[in-house]
């Protein structure tokens, strides 16, 4: 049986469910963790974007067969490193979310950054951040929150 | 603790209880939320809950609740409606929530839609303005009411202040006088508020939802989960028009989790108990078509065809003075043409939506856009009346005014997936990939324009003739009667028919094909191909006039206040008629302008590009002015201006849907290209001071941004791009 965790709570996976589901529609469809968001399930707008052992995957293509035995998810529910918080509190502060449908993922993307690089450059963002499409284009303030998210961490 | 167990058929109520078992309360509320929240809202307020009117309550909690009658999907208005009633009321903003309202046009119409309740065409704020100000001053009424009865004072000497009613040392909160309030009678028309005294409009509120929708708990329809809950997922036609012909379900049916195929007007239905199942076996699905319905020609067919109509006379949309022969008589003539592919409009959330039939009512949860029109279609796919159908508001992952469809189709396909099932009070969610809802239809319709114009000796424009192709957006809509006149669809020709420019002989006319590609309103609507011709070639204009385009504008736009104010402060800010910053060696850099009224709202945008070497290019910067009225909430006229430039720009760069064999080629982000962060540029935007009633913002940042990068562009090399998307290279 596959075992892994998400937001720290273990999870088996059945016999019976298909290797091929996606991590998405698990957390989304069994576990009712419904922040990470379906958008393209081709790994090409960073909706689903959670973290597996800290790294940043899109979980829409990450199907149950590559997750491995004991691996970490995180999810935007579970966030809660000093990154994670910094960055939900610039969010709101600078009223970066429009519609918000993709913002659970520039969240999980930026605190990826964010755990590597507190002090990113423009050219870092939009690096680390093109993978996550905003229909919205609140890219201006999403480049601002995650410089703002920055200052508020300790050096 | 217990692990979570996930198997296979384990959504559903079973696995539901489960999880919260297990997970605890932090996580079971996000799973329910909007139900589960406003449900025990309404029932802990129940008794002791004051509502003046249709627009809020206030509980004995201290909680003020604003029924918002507009969707949010991005827009604002969770926040803007909002802050009307708190203005008026006096409210501390901390006590405000915001409630969805119902399908209701008696009580929520669009009061500039003549009854019917939807969100559309920046209408929100600038319809509500009046009506939810006056919703709160009748409260605020009614509260300083019950506390002069209570305090036995006059009503003259009680203040309000950040939701304290007091007088003298008396003080009491709206929560313990809303009891009191109720019994009040209800002003029918309360004064309102002088502008010098408002609290939070024209100064602006942080957002009611930004702290949901970073933390993932905001509620959109892809989100719903109720008890026995099937999720559908549906086989398209390829061609627009096809029907099914035959369709071999055995193979599906078998799978585990697959509860129904079946086949309803659109196409055919995999039910399963999970998304992942119900989409796995409906790419499964052998479906032969019957093309005979469906659309057979492409892009180029079309393209073409819009050609040959264009050299013909259309029909007349504007026509002053006597335009042919004022070019006739010019010094110089300048004529181009321009080519406009379809748009789909691409919201982040693909659509959906959840239907639960029963006998005699219909339930439906929905980001929803378009509540009367939805109404009356569910209703007529379901044999039911539409004051049946209940719509629980959910917020919208976009729309761009993709979910407020004219012909309502992906709430009658889920309708129809529910009846077709005919499984009573069972809730059927269906879900469109991307993939489905990039091939769907409705887009911004394809357009050919030519426009013409002479030049007199001094550099004038001398006559100015518009000719527009392209199929009607609001012909077989509810907007038919009122918006299509004459056979001119208002939306083909507007901001073209409605040039501001001071020239004596112009004429637009108008070329409305029949082409069986599904078309729709996309933000901004025919701005989003008027404002590109008109500009660019009014830019064309100043150059061949050896002018500078700025100042060759504001000749023109002698006497439109609202346009100069935009242009002057966008010119001012940008910098315009000041060197520019060398680029790189090899690089040009160059800056373009373009103003554009939508909405009754001015825009104008500065551009500065580069351009390389090697053709390609990038938008380094833009400044934006802006002409809205009183702005209400300024900075979420800077959110909606930064935005609308974004989008605006990606359809300028990359947006097209071709269409081949009947369909569309396109089908997700890779050959559908959006804007990314990497190509935004940085905005300046800058609000216009007025004191005129507020006008709409959602769209009217879209329309300038195209040509003013086109202008920019042809500023850097000469070239005058007249297709869409722009390309330097062909």
């Amino acid at each position: 049986m596959a075992i892994f965790y998400v937001n720290k709570e273990r999870v088996d996976v059945g016999k019976g469910v298909p290797t091929d589901t996606p991590l998405l529609w698990i957390l989304r469809d069994s576990l009712n963790l419904t922040g990470t968001k379906y958008g393209c399930g081709m790994a090409l707008c960073g909706a689903c974007t959670v973290h597996i052992d800290g790294q940043p995957v899109r979980s829409c293509r990450t199907p149950l067969s590559s997750i491995k035995q004991g691996a970490e998810v995180t999810t935007i529910e579970g966030l809660a490193t000093k990154e994670g918080k910094a960055l939900q509190a610039a969010w709101q502060t600078l009223d970066v979310p429009q519609c918000g449908y993709c913002q659970s993922g520039q969240i999980m993307s930026a605190a990826a950054l964010l755990a590597r690089n507190k002090h990113p450059t423009d050219a870092d963002i939009d690096e680390a951040m093109a993978g996550n499409v905003c229909r919205c284009a609140t890219y201006v303030r999403i480049r601002a929150a995650i410089k703002d998210a920055g200052k508020r961490l300790p050096a | 603790m217990n692990p979570l167990r996930v198997e296979p058929d384990s959504t559903g109520r079973r696995t539901f209880l489960k999880a919260s078992a297990a997970l605890g309360a932090g996580l079971t509320l996000a799973i329910f939320d909007v139900d589960a929240d406003a449900q025990a809202t309404k029932a802990a307020n129940a008794g002791a809950e004051f509502a003046p009117n249709a627009f809020l309550r206030i509980a004995s909690d201290n909680s003020v609740t604003v029924i918002v009658k507009h969707v949010e999907l991005g827009q604002g208005t969770y926040t803007g409606l909002p802050m009307l009633v708190a203005d008026e009321l006096d409210a501390a903003w901390s006590q405000v929530r915001v409630e969805g309202a119902p399908a209701d046009a008696k009580r929520y119409a669009n009061l500039f839609w003549g009854g019917s309740q939807g969100t559309g065409g920046s209408t929100a704020m600038a319809n509500s303005f009046e009506q939810y100000r006056q919703a709160g001053a009748a409260a605020r009424a009614m509260l300083v009411g019950a506390a002069a009865e209570r305090w036995k004072v006059a009503p003259q000497s009680i203040a309000v202040k950040n939701g304290i009613v007091s007088s003298g040392g008396k003080k009491a909160t709206f929560g313990e006088l809303a009891a009191a309030a109720a019994k009040q009678a209800v002003p029918a028309s309360p004064a309102l508020k002088d502008a010098k005294d408002f609290v939070y409009i024209g100064k602006g509120a942080p957002r009611t939802d930004s702290k949901a929708k970073s933390a993932g708990t905001a509620t959109y329809t892809q989100d719903v989960k109720l008890p026995e809950m099937l999720t559908a997922v549906v086989a398209h036609p390829p061609r627009f028009g096809a029907k099914v012909k035959h369709f071999d379900a055995s193979a599906v049916e078998k799978v585990p989790g697959v509860r129904y195929v079946v086949q309803i007007p659109s196409g055919i239905a995999v039910v399963a108990t999970n998304f992942w199942t119900a989409k796995s076996a409906r790419d499964q699905l052998k479906v032969e078509w019957n093309d005979d319905t469906g659309f057979k020609y492409s892009s180029t067919d079309i393209m073409a065809e819009f050609k040959r109509l264009a050299a013909k006379p259309g029909t007349i949309a504007r026509n002053d003075g006597d335009a042919a022969a004022a070019i006739d008589k010019a010094a110089r003539k300048l004529e181009a043409a321009y080519e406009f592919p379809y748009l789909a409009h691409a919201a982040m959330e693909p659509m959906n939506c959840v239907v639960r039939l029963d006998a005699d009512r219909c339930e439906v949860w929905n980001g929803e856009q378009a509540q009367t029109g939805d109404q009356a279609a569910i209703a007529a796919a379901v044999s039911l009346k539409p004051e049946q159908v209940f719509i629980h508001q959910l917020f919208a992952g976009g729309s761009f005014g993709r979910r407020g469809n004219p012909q309502s189709d992906y709430v009658v396909e889920a309708a129809s997936i529910a009846k077709e099932i005919g499984k009573r009070g069972v809730p059927v969610k269906l879900v469109w990939t991307r993939e489905d809802d990039m091939r769907a239809g409705y887009y911004r319709p394809a357009y050919y324009h030519v426009l013409r114009a002479g030049l007199d000796a001094q550099g004038n424009v001398a006559g100015w003739q518009h000719r527009i192709v392209g199929q009607s957006i609001l012909t077989g809509t509810a907007f038919e009667s009122m918006l299509v006149k004459n056979g001119v669809d208002a939306t083909s020709v507007e901001g073209a028919a409605s040039l501001p420019y001071a020239i004596a002989d112009l004429q637009v006319d108008l070329h409305t094909a029949q082409i069986g590609v599904p078309v729709q309103w996309w933000r901004s609507v025919g701005h989003t191909h008027t404002a590109y011709s008109t500009e660019t070639f009014v830019d064309e204009l100043a150059a061949a006039a050896a002018k500078d385009p700025v100042e060759f504008r504001r000749t023109l736009l002698a006497n439109k206040s609202k346009h100069l104010s935009v242009l002057e402060l966008a010119a001012a800010k940008a910098g315009w008629g000041q060197p520019l910053a060398a680029g790189k060696p090899g690089d040009k850099r160059a800056r373009g302008i373009a103003v554009h009224e939508s909405f009754n709202t001015a825009v104008a945008q500065v551009v500065e590009v580069t351009v390389r070497a090697d053709n390609t290019f990038r938008v380094d910067r833009v400044v934006c002015a802006v002409n809205c009225g009183l702005a209400v909430n300024p900075d979420n006229v800077r959110a909606q201006m930064e935005g609308g430039i974004g989008y605006g720009l990606s359809a300028a760069l990359y947006g097209a849907i071709t269409i081949k064999d009947g369909g569309a080629a396109q089908s997700n982000f890779h050959d559908y290209r959006v804007l990314r962060i990497n190509e935004m540029p940085p905005v300046d935007v800058h609000i216009v001071p007025s004191t005129d009633k507020p006008t709409g913002v959602g769209e009217p940042g879209v329309p300038p941004i195209a040509p003013a990068v086109a202008n920019a562009l042809a500023a850097a090399t000469g070239k005058r791009l007249r297709v869409l998307p722009l390309s330097l290279s062909t």
